[in-house]
């Protein structure tokens, strides 16, 4: 009776229960990680009902206004990007101190470089850049809101609800070992027949169904969303990057979806999709999981590079050097990484002339890639550049990014490959285009167009600090890891026996250190911005000179984005309106606006979809097949029930936008001189008319 | 929500009479909808790409003991002939007039002769499945197994789901009348419909007479 | 880098190589580095150039608010990348197809068969009728063919001061040619995650003379140890070779595990097993609940059906 209601759940499940009975460093550790959740979670309800938030908070869950969405990715991802950091730092002290054997077990430290990885692709990068790129792209292109406002909700709730799975597995039972790759047979169920990489693979194909939903309704956003006037190849570089994405979101998560079925499919039914035995091959699964995962690298950098495109252009105060060329080159990258995903593997066995394919497949994408980085150097060229936070984040990623493009070049040669796969070389690799490439890009991304939403800049000193600290730790961690590659060291490796290794690992474990006080620095940044919130609003919503069309709204953006749809000419609308002096002129005719009343269907689907993969995980039959029924019947409800919309009444809108544009009009900007001080209102005076 | 869309609507936007401007919705729905159906397709070629890289095991039955292309051949005219009536039944939409009640009836009857040929498909696709276990070749037996069954599993679980699907949809109807959201959903539903119809011809194509050929 | 005579005795990586094939690497690496240093060096060296010369406090280049495009630049931008690729892409396709592990690197290697198991590799000479655990002797000079399975999970092979590495997968075989042209000692790895000891999987690779081979080989064949199903089975469990001593009732004993191969066909016979029927928990090397008593080999002579030349 109890097998059936708790399935596989037993009570030394619970980590905490772990810790009493047998306390050593490594359950202690996992159960004051997993006590922090219950405790955080009780402080939260004690903060939500002292300062009576809980009437805010429901109507943030179940709103569908894509800047709210938008900040509800962001949050969760930096709360993800906590636990990445710590668990970062973990893993370089272990190895710090990790000749013949570190403090962590081997089963602990496997567990954190999976969840690490797991961690920081689907549940950091990915949320946040979907945060950006939600809060950004219906504005760049002068929409209201994305093309399906509630399955934006829904995708939302099913990333969540992967995230949930991936957290509860830091209280109950444990995560897998497999690596963030989760190879086969490794993962299969004689060799792991434990919850672990059931809960990896459940996680990341429910996050994995909320991200495709993602990429289709951005993808449709973009196509037939842009406002009048707003013709391709006159989109901000930001919304192109995040078309590009979308489109690569579609078609590389389904990969994902089925190799994460097949071996569910292995796992719980004892199919041999990927078994050692009866016909059963491995293989699959490496090419499906790299058929989705090299195409995931662009689809995480892309939109860095849109940010990095909209820094080198506002931040220089000129246009962006080689529009049409950085719009191809995003093309080429989106459609070449589709076809260089065996590179992941060019030591399992095949011939040398499908290696030399793909190595040269692989080189190509180098092209585009250093076009973009040309372009953006020309773009600086001529300009007047502000070295302000996003400008920091630029260089340092001109620097790193490139190093790591070349590390890059390196690993496509299948010769070389072979000496490098799975060492720390790659780690040093990868880490070295995510960090510079992706990290800079979002923290950027944040900086800019905080303001946009919140109201205020943040405070720009302590961002430049956070920004210089980033690219030290970033250095200090992973450069000896190059090195180290190359002395032949593997990855995941919880100990080493080469005593050479250890003063490489020293500097690499005190650069993770820096590292975790570059993140505290983020939440310092915001902390004391939000306490000078007054001295750092921007009404006038212009903060940084921009050129889009976001910055020609108010801050905080009203819900409604824009009044009156504005109407396109040229690229960098906004700034060509400033130049001209168009901006903030009277608008004769409002509207009035309709717009998607708040649900509770993504909400409804977040618990559903949690319940199914804690019930599946746990071999909770009831409760996987209750959750999945009550999802098809949320959705055939959703049909019947009437679409609720609201409407703003012309004559409000009317009312605060023209109190708006008669202050801007009225006002007097400020220079980009006083860009970061108290001054600036968020109303500038072009930097064509002032700059030297 | 007002939409820029100014040309090149979707041709097959049978939203019948007088419909205002309810084309330019039905352009973002039923667009969105066809990108999701290429999301789809890709996941359905991964199965297909696994499917072709199994050989059948000397060990186990192989297409030759388990294919009954009498029973696949009938589902194929099962599903063929179901998508002629689902395509009768948004010609319908289309030439919808002013008696209301008269094509409404006609709709539904096309809708339910559909879920009617979708089960006679299930139901042969199912004893197939039973047929197959019974010979020792159900999906645990070998890879190949594996990857037959759940390709053409994956299938009939998008066929039960239409099918509940136009359910919903019929039940619709008769509650709310047809109102311009279910012409979307059956919009979206006949593009659902017609893309299992492509997928069943390759499924038959590759994995059945491919397998005997 | 690391000199390796005065760090270290034993050659851990290919930046000090034992054979011609390491060797190559490092000069490839070396020639791919600096090609595409062509390509970096402009961004590092213009990019502080740039930011000086242009910085809004005390800018003295000229401002240019709309300047978006220049042919010439814009062939440079592209050229100069298609250039660089182009010359890597020649270089790694004939590298490619050089260093290709399947091309034997001499006439008649010597053939070795490599079995990984958790957390140990064991290495066969057919003809020689000889098994080590956890070590490698090859004579200098003379080309290794190295036929590998696994008999768990994925694994993965690597001699970084001779050779690169290849994956080790159950019920197929890879192959990896190599050749050392010194004398000496060189560590060889597991570098695919295997779970627990994973960072244990390390074997010793000897190249010796050919005299000091044959006496190798010839002590070997004097083992009181025989490979045989039901050895091999022991030497199956999870645990490094060091541990498989005590099953094995050597723990007194010091140095690898050598011993005479008593099956010659236990490397066909371990391919075979994925073949026959269903694996079980208790089967199945690797698996936590894995009982050398109920895992049987099969008797059958077995050709490699997924054998990896494609």
């Amino acid at each position: 009776m109890l097998d059936a209601i708790f399935g596989r759940l037993t009570w030394d499940s619970i980590i905490l229960v772990q810790a009493v009975e047998n306390p050593n460093i490594n359950t202690i550790i996992t159960a004051s990680a997993a006590a922090m959740m219950p405790v955080g979670g009780v402080m939260i309800v004690a903060l939500l009902t002292w300062m009576k938030w809980w009437k805010p908070l429901f109507e943030w869950l179940t709103s569908v206004d894509h800047k709210k969405i938008g900040t509800m990715y962001i949050i969760f991802a930096v709360i993800m990007l906590f636990r990445g950091v710590v668990e970062g730092m973990l893993m370089r002290a272990n190895q710090a101190v990790g000749l013949d054997g570190g403090f962590l077990s081997s089963n602990h430290f496997n567990q954190l470089f999976t969840t690490h990885g797991t961690n920081m692709i689907f549940f950091v990068a990915m949320p946040f850049l979907f945060g950006l790129i939600n809060i950004v792209v219906p504005l760049q292109i002068g929409a209201r809101d994305v093309a399906f406002p509630r399955l934006n909700q829904i995708s939302l709730g099913l990333t969540a609800a992967g995230g949930f799975l991936f957290m509860i597995s830091l209280m109950v039972g444990e995560f897998s070992t497999g690596g963030w790759t989760g190879y086969p047979s490794f993962t299969g169920r004689l060799v792991n027949p434990g919850v672990g990489p059931d809960y990896y693979i459940l996680a990341i194909a429910i996050s994995g169904i909320g991200s495709t939903l993602t990429g289709v309704n951005f993808s449709v956003t973009i196509y037939k969303l842009r406002t009048a006037g707003m013709s391709f190849m006159r989109m901000p570089l930001f919304t192109w990057t995040a078309l590009c994405t979308s489109i690569l979101l579609i078609f590389a998560m389904p990969p994902l979806t089925a190799c994460c079925a097949m071996l569910g499919l292995d796992r719980f039914l004892g199919f041999h999709f990927f078994t050692n035995d009866m016909g059963g091959n491995l293989m699959n699964f490496i090419n499906l999981f790299w058929m989705f995962g090299h195409p995931e690298v662009y689809i995480l950098v892309l939109p860095a590079f849109g940010v990095m495109s909209e820094i080198a252009s506002t931040y220089s105060g000129k246009r962006l050097y080689g529009y049409t060329s950085i719009v191809a080159a995003t093309m080429c990258i989106a459609v070449l990484s589709f076809t260089v995903w065996l590179h992941h593997f060019f030591t399992m066995g095949q011939s040398a002339t499908v290696n030399a394919a793909f190595g040269v497949a692989t080189l190509l994408i180098a092209i585009p890639t250093g076009v973009k980085i040309y372009d953006w150097l020309a773009t600086l060229w001529g300009g007047r550049i502000r070295f302000t936070a996003p400008m920091i984040y630029l260089c340092g990623f001109f620097v790193l990014f490139t190093i790591g493009g070349l590390s890059g070049v390196v690993l496509a040669s299948p010769t070389l490959d072979y000496q490098l796969h799975n060492s720390q070389f790659l780690v040093a690799h990868f880490h070295n285009v995510i960090i510079p490439g992706v990290l800079f890009g979002i923290l950027a991304g944040i900086h800019i167009w905080f303001p946009k939403i919140y109201g205020f800049r943040l405070v720009e000193g302590l961002s430049r600090i956070t920004a210089f600290l980033w690219a030290i730790g970033f250095i200090l961690a992973f450069m000896p890891l190059y090195q180290t590659g190359l002395m032949g060291m593997t990855r995941r490796t919880v100990a080493y026996e080469d005593p050479a290794l250890v003063p490489w690992m020293v500097v690499s474990g005190i650069g993770s250190l820096i590292l975790g006080l570059a993140f505290l620095f983020i939440l310092l940044t915001i902390l004391v911005s939000v306490l000078n919130r007054k001295k750092l609003m921007v009404p006038f919503g212009d903060p940084w000179d921009g050129r889009s069309l976001e910055w020609a709204t108010p801050a905080p953006t009203p819900e409604w984005n824009f009044a009156v749809l504005p109407k396109v000419e040229c690229r960098d609308a906004f700034a060509d309106a400033k130049a001209k002096g168009t901006a903030y002129q009277p608008i004769g005719k409002y509207d009035d606006i309709e717009m998607p009343a708040n649900t509770y269907y993504g909400f409804i689907i977040m618990v559903m979809a949690s319940g199914l993969g804690f019930g599946l995980v746990w071999h909770m039959w009831w409760l996987a097949i209750a959750s999945l029924l009550g999802a098809i019947a949320t959705a055939i409800t959703y049909a019947f029930m009437p679409q609720k919309q609201y409407i703003i009444p012309a004559a409000e809108v009317r009312e605060i936008d023209e109190a708006w544009r008669r202050a801007a009009r009225e006002g007097t900007g400020v220079t980009r001189d006083d860009e970061c001080k108290e001054a600036n209102k968020g109303l500038a005076i072009p930097a064509t008319i002032t700059n030297p | 929500m007002s939409f820029s869309i100014r040309k090149s609507l979707y041709p097959g936007l049978n939203l019948g009479e007088g419909h205002g401007d309810d084309h330019l919705e039905a352009e973002t729905s039923v667009f969105g909808f066809w990108v999701f159906m290429m999301s789809d397709l890709v996941t359905f070629g991964m199965f297909f790409a696994v499917f072709a890289t199994t050989v059948p095991l000397a060990c186990c039955p192989g297409p030759k003991e388990l294919f009954n292309l009498g029973s696949v051949a009938l589902q194929t005219a099962f599903l063929l002939a179901s998508s002629l009536t689902s395509g009768m039944a948004i010609l319908t939409l289309k030439q919808q007039h002013a008696s209301r009640s008269a094509s409404t009836k006609k709709l539904i009857f096309w809708l339910l002769l559909t879920v009617l040929l979708g089960c006679g498909f299930l139901y042969r696709e199912i004893s197939d499945f039973i047929a197959m276990a019974a010979a020792g070749g159900p999906p645990t037996r070998s890879g190949y197994l594996s990857a037959l069954w759940s390709l053409v599993g994956l299938h009939g679980l998008h066929v039960t789901g239409g099918l509940v699907w136009c359910l919903v949809i019929v039940a619709g109807i008769l509650v709310r009348g047809v109102d311009l959201r279910w012409k979307l959903t059956l919009l979206r539903w006949a593009v659902f419909w017609h893309f299992l119809d492509v997928v069943w011809i390759a499924i038959f194509s590759f994995v059945f007479l491919g397998g005997l050929l | 880098m690391i000199d390796p005579s005065t760090n270290l005795a034993i050659a851990e990586s290919f930046l000090q190589p034992m054979g011609p094939v390491a060797a190559d690497q490092l000069r490839h690496l070396k020639i791919v580095t600096l090609l595409t240093l062509i390509a970096v060096v402009p961004v590092m060296v213009s990019m502080p150039w740039i930011l000086w010369r242009y910085r809004r406090s005390k800018p003295t280049g000229e401002y240019r608010p709309n300047w978006e495009s220049n042919r010439i630049l814009e062939c440079l931008m592209w050229g100069v990348p298609i250039a660089v690729v182009a010359l890597i892409g020649v270089n790694l396709a004939i590298m490619t197809f050089r260093l290709d592990p399947y091309k034997e690197m001499g006439k008649d290697p010597l053939q070795v068969q490599a079995i990984g198991l958790d957390w140990k590799w064991i290495f066969i000479y057919p003809k020689e009728g000889v098994a080590l655990v956890d070590e490698l002797v090859v004579p200098e000079g003379r080309a290794v063919e190295l036929t590998l399975t696994t008999d768990t999970v994925m694994q993965s092979l690597q001699i970084s001061a001779i050779v690169g590495q290849i994956y080790a997968m159950p019920a197929m075989t890879t192959k990896l040619n190599f050749l050392a042209v010194k004398q000496g000692e060189a560590k060889g790895m597991n570098s695919q995650f295997t779970g627990k000891e994973f960072w244990k999987q390390k074997f010793q690779v000897y190249s010796v003379s050919k005299e000091e081979y044959a006496a190798r080989m010839k002590k070997a064949q004097s083992s009181d140890l025989a490979l045989t199903a039901d050895t091999y089975a022991i030497l199956a469990m999870q645990g490094t070779s060091e541990e498989a001593k005590k099953p094995l009732a050597i723990e007194n004993r010091q140095g690898p595990i050598e011993m005479v191969l008593g099956d010659p066909k236990i490397f066909q016979r371990v391919l075979a097993r994925y073949m026959v029927d269903d694996m079980t928990p208790e089967s199945q090397p690797g698996s936590p609940s894995y009982d050398p008593k109920k895992s049987p080999l099969p008797m059958v002579s077995y050709k490699p059906m997924m054998g990896m030349e494609m």
